[in-house]
């Protein structure tokens, strides 16, 4: 399966125009900015524990194994989802999925770079900001810098990830993404406030 | 809010992740074909609904997405203990279930 999504890539026309969703949009509030991304290349990647180093050797950033952690390196950053899920992104415009499908041992790895977008919050008052529709405790103790995990933000799933003491990822659907962004929005607003 | 304990998460999850998926440990029959009517209507509509402790199943819906058993008291809504699906049913619960403490 891999190696068929990976010629498809392929074959696709580089010069094809990339409209992202919410492209540029930005907010500012007193303490707080909420940007959206520019486009990444993305993989939904499931694989068995057997497969895990293999993956890792070709992907060139180590699959991380414990919950809520993710691992990072040059430009590309591998989330645990799950105990055989990973969320992979490159910002570096190195295509993950040509990566994986040279790799023989059993996994399945499905190009979601268009399915996402990402938005970043940050300043002092971001964890505030996100913690306006997410239950999840944001504290740097309980949540440090490189953790990442699948939760929620008001009705629709998100995957956070902290880059920083006073960043986060939050990377949603694209058909989610303007709610998502206007909530964060308006998050930020009575963060500030 | 509940906090709910992730046997795989490794940690105590806000309720608003999870997904109740009914009661665990109902057997389905290997050979459902055989089953009688009323052994079908036991395995597919019965169940305890009991007052007091109960085994169900969850799923961390918005998180490693993972379903996994829990004991909960229905009396006071409190869980009593989680552990990874395909586990067999806990022999003893923790000495708290009583008191109907969380952890």
């Amino acid at each position: 399966m891999a190696k068929a999504a990976a010629k498809t890539a392929a074959t696709a026309s580089p010069s094809a125009e990339r409209r992202p969703a919410l492209a540029g949009r930005t907010v500012s509030a007193t303490g707080v900015k909420v940007e959206v991304l520019p486009p990444a290349l993305r993989i939904s990647l499931r694989a068995p524990e057997a497969s895990v180093a293999a993956l890792s050797k070709a992907l060139g950033v180590t699959l991380p194994k414990q919950p809520k952690t993710s691992a990072s390196k040059a430009g590309r950053t591998a989330l645990w989802l799950g105990p055989d899920e990973w969320l992979v992104i490159d910002e570096a415009g190195k295509d993950p999925l040509a990566n994986c499908a040279k790799v023989s041992a059993l996994h399945s790895s499905v190009g979601i770079s268009h399915r996402n977008i990402a938005i970043s919050v940050t300043g002092p008052a971001a964890e505030a900001a996100i913690n306006s529709g997410c239950p999840q405790d944001l504290s740097l103790e309980a949540f440090p810098v490189g953790a990442a995990s699948r939760t929620i933000l008001g009705k629709a799933e998100i995957v956070l990830l902290r880059t920083a003491d006073e960043a986060f990822r939050v990377e949603c659907w694209r058909s989610f993404s303007d709610y998502v962004f206007t909530f964060l929005s308006e998050g930020a607003r009575d963060a500030a406030g | 809010m509940l906090l709910i304990r992730c046997p795989y998460c490794e940690e105590e999850r806000p309720e608003l992740e999870f997904r109740n998926a009914g009661e665990a440990h109902v057997a389905r029959s290997a050979n459902m074909v055989g089953e009688s009517d009323d052994d079908f209507e036991k395995f597919f509509f019965i169940r305890s609904n009991p007052k007091g402790i109960i085994y169900e199943r969850w799923r961390h819906m918005h998180g490693c997405a993972r379903f996994f058993n829990a004991v909960r008291d229905t009396v006071t809504d409190k869980f009593v203990m989680t552990y990874r699906a395909g586990e067999p049913k806990p022999s003893k619960l923790p000495k708290n279930s009583n008191e109907g403490l969380a952890k």
